[in-house]
């Protein structure tokens, strides 16, 4: 069987550069990989790493303006890609080559049934006819996991949700049986849920067919769990590659050590540490350093790293780019100590400070416009349900997490209370006074105390204002600043969100995302307000810019005593930041607690299903399968009695159908809605315990 | 899908009734009394108010108006004032057919023609194809039309004109002027060069969209899938790229039917080809033929929104995100 261990793929000094204006600008240098039959390669960067484009490399499929250079080898069952024609890569693509990319939604045909496009690659490769190739895709339809593979062959891709069109994709590259399989982040657009579920089903598929595949992420949690070996790349340069369980054991480089510490783990809290971030930013691949491409960033370069590390092997099957590798590896030098204690204010949540925010009954339903078959028989179609009767309260300088799928109405509860839509009903009380529906009916006070971070601060920032025009305006009209104090103001705002003073004079266009973010976290402060809600504020952001931003929120509201409404699908996140946490589904909440009720039992069956589902950056946790079923229900067609019973993994039997469940309380403020009691459930999830991870 | 089309068609009858109403009252409103107009100058008062209560101008405006519509939908259009006095029905009806044949000649050439050279400078973008197809499609419609036209006329027709197979045929004859009554055959030789002048007007706007439609789709991740299928390039632009980048160009080649069909008055001058725009100038506002003017009208919008009407349909048809909803 020496046959088949023979690599699918070796790539060996593979080089690609983009033309942009005049420069050849190198967005790869000197990248090499070896991926053998049945092995799940995992390729780690960051934006701009050149991870994609590496990709697209082996692909021999680039931009126009993209070129590969001479002396680059790129071996594909031991024939070499690179003199190649279009026509002879035509033969290859999606006959031995599959590709599953980053955007389900786009990377399907909008106007050709989904049948004909997992068909149509049958009948180019393959000798099947039309009906052998409609059998075929039923048939890996199936294999992935579609409910009702025959009824799926007519249907369009806008009738299918993210994970199914995914599926397709899936079923898509591997219905010709490809030697090599390329998955581009196909699980970064999707829930965490269905990530999972996804991930599941890449890991069978390709250990069933023994090809090679290489899965490009940001996410080291993902690789962690599915790949067998990983490169991290950084500017474009491998800095590591090494056995999954080698990498995660024992980082040989500063840069991957650094990931692995900005990451914040599952039962991490604000109070145990302040993440590790890593200064500063990546370098524009136009103006590269002269040496070590990291040591700009790096807390252990020295006068050596101005000159270029080369490519070390520490072992067999290690590579490490970096001049203090055996420094490291020996343990001589650390970047432990560079770790900065948690945050002062450091008091366990016991004591209950007074309630800032105070929800009560809150509903927002969108009316569905009335069609004329409900017209002429008089109906009134059933709204779009999207936050149905929602409690909350969030204390004085405490956050509160609140997590959930997309879908399940947390986005829109937060829009309704910065009164950016308008409520069906309930109320909304900030400290004791009633707050009006939308921001048109609050007076100036009002909008100063409540204040958001959106999610992407590429759109929420206006492009035409500087970064102080931007911060003038909240400073003026809602903190009443005088005018000849404001930009002093404006530089003290800077300062606290870690900018220099000089960057009011910049566009939006010039800063980085981080810093973008820094600067609307700075306009939401700049009120000085009671409470900022922060819709995924960074989930946007690279990993090494998103500790520095979740340590700068953390050292923010300890300083200004605010309180936080974090909003995030990323749930070792919100372990991190949040005080108290809820948990919503379908538009109501089944779950009230404590952060650090994330990490034990019990836990609903729908949180639990969300903590199992987290892909976690330890090769060791084997997490308990909790797997959900199905996509989120429409928020039209709500099931009855318990919205969960349609997915549960718990569910009691018809009760679950029927009543609404009841609220269980453990007496500590940790509160569950379910027909289960509170010991069976954590009897159940014992599997699901997450141990202390350091 | 149906409640789509029962909305799209209130919406037909309301703009039908609207512009009815206004069309009735422009004629009503313009100085002069119609009597007046018709019998002359010299005519008693007495043979003037006899000829008011024949037409039923005595009547109030709404009785006037429905009375006028009630005999436009059955089919009763009245005759021309101007003589000899015609039936209207039948004459508008005999040049609109004229201009539907050179409507239906014109889109065959130019959809196949602009649809090719679009999609050529779509797939070839930022090269000199692309430079050189919209230099040239921009210059041609740049140019009013009665200087293509007549510019056709001074080169193929005349120019051309000794051409053996040109006189076999009877091609391009310098004059379009047909009998209003020719059958497609005898017509068709004439109609060459309307159709291509009109073909001019058309073709920059079509392979503009055209261009813009392929370049937007080949952007679009659904083109990489199809290619790294390792379907030939071909297939992927005609069955992938092509099935999304013409959904906005077919609804605007089936709007500009109601401009080829009622609005080609130039061109129809130019060429002295009878058809319903030159209906319009020479007989009904040089006359001040108002009946024959309500007739074209009326005829012009329903036919400017039954083609609107079309265009959404079929852009609901080739687009399945809406077809469903």
């Amino acid at each position: 069987m020496a046959q088949h261990s023979d690599p699918v793929l070796h790539v060996d000094n593979l080089s690609i550069s983009y033309k942009v204006g005049r420069r050849w600008i190198p967005a790869v240098r000197d990248f090499q990989l070896e991926v053998c039959p049945g092995q799940i390669y995992g390729v780690v960067g960051e934006s701009g790493s050149g991870k994609s484009t590496a990709a697209a490399g082996i692909m021999r499929y680039l931009p126009a303006n993209g070129r590969i250079e001479p002396g680059s080898r790129v071996a594909f069952l031991g024939e070499d890609l690179a003199p190649k024609s279009r026509r002879a890569m035509e033969r290859i693509w999606g006959a031995q080559m599959g590709l599953v990319p980053q955007d389900p939604g786009g990377a399907l045909n909008p106007s050709i049934r989904v049948g004909e496009q997992v068909a149509e690659i049958l009948r180019r490769h393959t000798t099947l006819d039309r009906a052998a190739a409609r059998e075929r895709t039923v048939e890996m339809f199936r294999r992935v996991q579609l409910a009702d593979p025959d009824a799926l062959l007519t249907r369009y891709p806008h009738e299918l949700s993210g994970g199914m069109q995914q599926r397709v994709l899936i079923a898509m590259s591997l219905a010709t049986s490809p030697r090599l399989l390329l998955l581009d982040e196909p699980t970064t657009a999707l829930d965490v849920t269905t990530e999972a579920i996804i991930l599941d089903l890449v890991r069978n598929l390709i250990a069933a067919e023994g090809a090679g595949a290489i899965y490009v992420t940001h996410n080291l949690g993902v690789v962690a769990q599915l790949c067998e070996r990983v490169v991290v790349l950084y500017a474009g340069e491998i800095m590591e590659d090494a056995t999954v369980a080698e990498l995660f054991a024992a980082p040989r480089h500063p840069y991957t050590i650094g990931l692995l510490n900005s990451i914040p783990r599952l039962g991490q809290t604000k109070r145990d540490a302040a993440l590790q971030a890593i200064a500063g930013r990546p370098p524009s691949l136009a103006e590269l350093p002269r040496g070590c491409v990291y040591a700009p960033r790096c807390p252990l370069a020295i006068e050596i790293c101005r000159t270029k590390p080369p490519l070390e092997a520490p072992a067999e099957g290690r590579l490490v780019r970096c001049h203090r590798w055996q420094e490291i590896a020996r343990g001589e030098v650390s970047l432990r100590e560079q770790a900065q204690a948690g945050i002062e204010d450091a008091a366990p949540v016991t004591g209950d400070r007074e309630e800032l925010l105070e929800v009560t009954d809150l509903t927002k339903h969108f009316p569905v416009q009335r069609g004329l078959r409900n017209i002429l028989r008089g109906e009134h179609p059933a709204p779009v349900r999207a936050v149905d009767g929602v409690n909350l309260g969030v204390q004085k300088g405490r956050t509160l997490g609140l997590v959930g799928e997309s879908g399940s109405g947390k986005t829109t509860l937060a829009r309704v209370i910065i009164g950016l839509t308008d409520r069906t009903g309930g109320e909304i009380e900030l400290m004791g006074i009633d707050v009006p529906g939308t921001v048109r009916d609050r007076d100036k006070s009002t909008l100063a105390q409540l204040q958001m971070v959106f999610q992407n601060p590429q759109n929420s920032l206006n492009p035409y204002l500087t970064v102080g025009q931007a911060l003038r305006r909240p400073l003026i009209k809602l903190a009443k600043v005088a005018p000849d104090a404001v930009d002093a103001e404006i530089r003290r705002l800077l300062t606290e969100v870690n900018l220099r003073p000089e960057y009011a004079d910049r566009y939006p266009g010039e800063l980085s995302g981080g810093e973008k973010q820094r600067v609307a976290i700075a306009r939401a402060f700049a009120s000085n307000p009671a409470l900022i809600l922060c819709d995924e504020p960074v989930s946007s952001l690279d990993v090494s810019v998103q500790a520095a931003v979740l340590n700068l929120l953390a050292r923010l509201q300890a300083e200004h005593d605010t309180s936080y409404l974090f909003i995030s699908h990323d749930l070792a996140v919100v372990g991190y930041l949040a005080d108290y946490l809820v948990v919503m589904y379908l538009g109501v909440i089944y779950e009230v607690g404590y952060g650090s009720d994330l990490f034990r039992p019990p836990y609903h069956p729908y949180t639990e299903a969300l903590v199992s589902a987290i892909p976690r950056p330890n090769p060791d946790a084997h997490s308990a399968r909790v797997r959900l079923s199905g996509d989120i229900p429409s928020p039209r067609d709500i099931p009855t009695g318990c919205r969960f019973h349609t997915r549960c993994p718990h569910k009691v039997g018809a009760i679950c159908e029927q009543e609404e469940p009841p609220w269980r309380d453990d007496g500590s403020g940790h509160f569950i809605r379910c027909h289960r009691e509170l010991w069976d459930l954590a009897e159940r999830q014992q599997a699901t315990r997450i141990e202390e991870e350091d | 899908m149906t409640r789509f089309i029962l909305r799209r068609l209130v919406f037909f009858v309301l703009t039908l009734f609207i512009t009815s109403v206004l069309v009735f009252a422009l004629t009503r409103i313009l100085p002069g009394d119609v009597a007046r107009v018709l019998l002359g100058r010299e005519a008693s008062p007495e043979a003037v108010q006899a000829k008011r209560e024949e037409l039923g101008l005595d009547k109030p405006l709404a009785v006037q108006y429905v009375n006028w519509a009630g005999d436009f939908i059955t089919g009763d259009w009245g005759t021309t004032y101007s003589t000899p006095r015609e039936d209207i029905r039948d004459l508008v009806i005999q040049r609109a057919s004229n201009s539907a044949r050179l409507a239906a000649l014109t889109l065959l050439i130019a959809v196949p023609l602009s649809i090719t050279l679009g999609v050529i400078a779509g797939l070839s973008e930022g090269r000199f194809a692309d430079g050189a197809i919209s230099i040239l499609t921009l210059s041609v419609v740049s140019l009013p039309e009665f200087v293509t036209g007549l510019f056709l006329i001074n080169t193929v027709a005349l120019g051309w004109g000794d051409n053996p197979i040109a006189d076999r045929l009877g091609w391009f004859p310098a004059s379009s002027a047909i009998r209003a009554d020719a059958s497609f055959s005898e017509a068709l030789p004439a109609m060459w060069l309307p159709a291509v002048a009109a073909t001019l007007v058309l073709l920059a706007y079509i392979v503009r969209l055209v261009r813009a439609g392929v370049i937007e789709e080949l952007k679009k991740g659904y083109v990489r899938t199809a290619v790294l299928k390792g379907l030939p390039y071909r297939v992927v632009v005609v069955k992938h790229v092509l099935r999304n980048a013409l959904i906005p160009t077919v609804t605007v080649i089936a709007t500009s039917t109601g401009w080829l069909i009622s609005g080609m008055v130039v061109i129809e001058s130019v060429f002295s080809y009878p058809g319903l725009g030159r209906l319009l100038i020479n007989n009904a506002i040089d006359n001040r033929d108002l009946p024959l003017i309500q007739a074209i009208v009326m005829l012009t919008v329903a036919v400017i929104l039954i083609a609107n009407f079309t265009a959404d349909l079929l852009y609901a048809l080739l687009n399945p995100r809406i077809r469903l909803e």
